[in-house]
């Protein structure tokens, strides 16, 4: 069984939802990395999404954009990433690690090449934010030779039609964003997440990780109460961006909203519960 | 070609984030369904003929011809049309679009900044909203443009994040669409992008290769042996050399800017000097470095200055439908002075890669041989570039 499913299992069992930090690899330089990983671990989170910087991070907002800038100033590649990924794995094996970034590095390094290293390095899952599904059979192929989880975004504007053939091709987890724009950008309605999130499950078990907009406890809390998973980045890079002088304080600063948002995911909620029949 | 997924053979595809596939899809739908709407063409046409001042004149330059020699070379006129340059075919077929999908707001990304001029112009021509994305290095290196473009009541979004130039633009652009798709109609500049881009814009531009196939028969009763066209992204290229495809004996040569030198690194030649990858939407040439970052270009045509190249151009480059070469800075220099010199037409920095391909090519063809280069701009907005190159302060 992959380390994701092992962890949403677990978590489902324990009545909890999974609490994802994003953090772009090599930001503010790649030896901080490995330490922030597990720093977050210890603050809370289930699953890890590190970030592969990319030169043209084309659904990245601002915050994200300057992390990756942040990174390739010191050249942090696709190949140093899979490093940390194992450096990571020295000491944490439980703990899934899903690699988000675009496609070019990936198809530089070629499709088979780059599962292999990356299942050896310890990734469980990888998202490709411009490859949709249309264009990734032979990565799906590739991928799952090496039980590698390949993750899809879904749309406020996707089509049921769509949902469903992104659903088929999924695996560990699906990711909805919650909101039209960039990471990091505008304002939440739980409302019409819960909705989508809704749809999503009547066509698969996959669980779904909600995503874009989520930047403090309140609305960590409250995405957790409609889907399986919280993912928060930009909030996050935005405390590493504030300290990048001086690098001592990134994960205090980090592992604080992290851990605020994980209290809040966690307690029993103050609202009336859910209809019957509803998830979460 | 493309497929119904905008491929060209390996190239092109759809290659963004799923937030842009809705977004995409309505544009496709669009398209197609105007595409074949006699209205819809009565109303382009209309525009082409009485605001652009289309069909542009195919120029017999016959004191060049003479000089160099070979060929008898002819021009496309692109730079007679409204805002002086090919672009605007583009921009006034997708603003029609636009107004018909119902949008009231358009966007545009810009490097030197003609397409977002003839954006703005359109944009004011259709009472529409226009904001134009322009690389911060971009916008002070083209300040002229920057001003035209507020005249046309556009805004100008300086945009500061990577290398500041036109593919962060794009990017910048890009991420407008995905949060304002309810009104908001992005009119991309070049055969670039994902799928319908591509071919959308080369179907707008290919009035440029229609007219010539017409004209050329008119003056010399058959066609040309050879068409020469500059890319950069491939717009104006893609739309002489499409309606000629079908002809097997006209050959094609796109030239790249070469900028210091192909063995310098310094150019912006992705077809003759980069390998493919994905950016933008589409799988094509790039410049890039061995871990897949975007490596920066340089020209001394800011038009030419792009890191990748429209998906069909790759696929006609690996076919060998096309042939694809590369001219430097200062052959390009070189033709700009001549073609002033010995014609009176002051050509775009860009249009003078293609002219100074011609000069190499025309010799080596005999005299009853015909040549037809795309004079895909006027070079107007380049004198300020062509002085401080040559030390002279305006």
């Amino acid at each position: 069984m992959s380390r994701l499913q092992t962890r949403f299992d677990a978590l489902r069992a324990a009545g909890r939802k999974a609490l994802i930090p994003y953090v772009t690899a090599g930001d503010p330089a790649p030896e901080h990395t490995v330490p922030l990983l597990h720093a977050l671990v210890a603050a809370g989170a289930d699953i890890l999404e590190l970030g592969v910087p990319f030169s043209d991070p084309m659904a990245e907002g601002p915050v994200i954009q300057k992390a990756m800038e942040r990174a390739l100033e010191h050249d942090t590649t696709l190949d140093e990433v899979l490093e940390m990924v194992r450096r990571f794995r020295e000491q944490d094996t439980e703990t899934p690690v899903v690699l988000m970034g675009y496609l070019n590095p990936v198809e530089i390094k070629g499709y088979a090449a780059f599962a292999r290293d990356a299942a050896e390095a310890g990734v469980d899952g990888v998202l490709v934010v411009d490859m949709p599904p249309e264009e990734a059979d032979e990565l799906v192929a590739a991928l799952r030779a090496q039980a590698l989880d390949l993750i899809f975004l879904i749309a406020p504007t996707t089509t049921p039609e769509r949902m469903r053939s992104i659903t088929e091709l999924g695996s560990g987890f699906l990711y909805y964003v919650s909101l039209k724009g960039v990471t990091g950008a505008g304002h939440l309605d739980v409302d019409s997440v819960r909705e989508k999130v809704a749809a999503i499950h009547e066509l698969t078990e996959l669980p779904v990780g909600v995503g874009f907009g989520i930047r403090d406890a309140e609305s960590a809390a409250a995405i957790a109460a409609v889907a399986d998973a919280v993912v928060v980045g930009s909030a996050l890079v935005r405390r590493i961006e504030a300290h990048v002088t001086e690098p001592e304080r990134i994960a205090p600063a980090v592992t604080e909203l992290l851990g605020e948002m994980r209290r809040a995911m966690d307690a029993p909620s103050p609202r009336p519960s859910p209809p019957e029949g509803e998830r979460g | 070609m493309p497929d119904e997924k905008g491929h060209f053979g390996p190239y092109g595809g759809m290659f963004v984030a799923e937030t842009l596939m809705g977004p995409i899809r309505e544009l496709r739908e669009a398209y197609e369904k105007y595409l074949q709407d006699p209205d819809f063409q009565a109303e382009l046409d209309f525009e082409l003929q009485q605001y652009v001042g289309r069909p542009s004149p195919l120029y017999f330059a016959e004191r060049w011809s003479r000089e160099l020699g070979g060929a008898r070379i002819y021009l496309k006129r692109e730079d007679l049309n409204h805002t002086g340059a090919h672009k605007v075919n583009n921009t006034v077929g997708q603003a029609l679009l636009a107004k018909r999908m119902g949008k009231t707001r358009i966007i545009a990304e810009t490097g030197a900044g003609q397409h977002g001029v003839a954006s703005a112009t359109v944009a004011a021509r259709l009472g529409l909203e226009c904001v134009v994305y322009m690389g911060a290095e971009d916008i002070e290196r083209q300040a002229m443009n920057v001003y035209r473009m507020k005249l046309l009541g556009a805004s100008v979004v300086p945009v500061t994040s990577g290398s500041r130039t036109l593919k962060d633009a794009l990017n910048e652009a890009m991420r407008d669409w995905v949060t304002n798709i309810d009104d908001t109609f992005y009119i991309i500049g070049t055969v670039a992008g994902p799928h319908p881009y591509p071919a959308m814009v080369r179907d707008f531009q290919a009035i440029i290769g229609r007219e010539a196939r017409e004209q050329i028969l008119q003056h010399e009763g058959r066609l040309p042996d050879a068409l020469v066209a500059c890319v950069g992204g491939g717009s104006n290229a893609i739309g002489l050399f499409h309606p000629f495809l079908g002809d097997r004996d006209v050959a094609m040569y796109g030239v790249e800017a070469a900028g210091y030198g192909l063995d310098t690194g310094k150019h912006a030649a992705p077809l003759c000097a980069g390998k493919p990858g994905v950016l933008h939407g589409n799988r094509t040439y790039l410049m890039e470095d061995a871990h897949g970052q975007i490596i920066p270009t340089h020209s001394i045509s800011a038009g030419l200055d792009y890191p990748g190249v429209g998906p069909e151009h790759a696929w006609l480059k690996d076919t060998g439908r096309a042939e694809y070469v590369a001219v430097s800075d200062a052959e390009a220099l070189q033709a700009f002075h001549d073609l002033t010199r010995i014609e009176g037409i002051l050509p775009a920095l860009e249009s003078s890669h293609a002219l100074a391909y011609a000069k190499k090519l025309a010799p080596t063809l005999g005299r009853d041989q015909i040549l037809i280069v795309n004079l895909s701009g006027r070079g107007d907005k380049d004198i300020h570039t062509v002085a401080n190159h040559e030390g002279i302060t305006l």
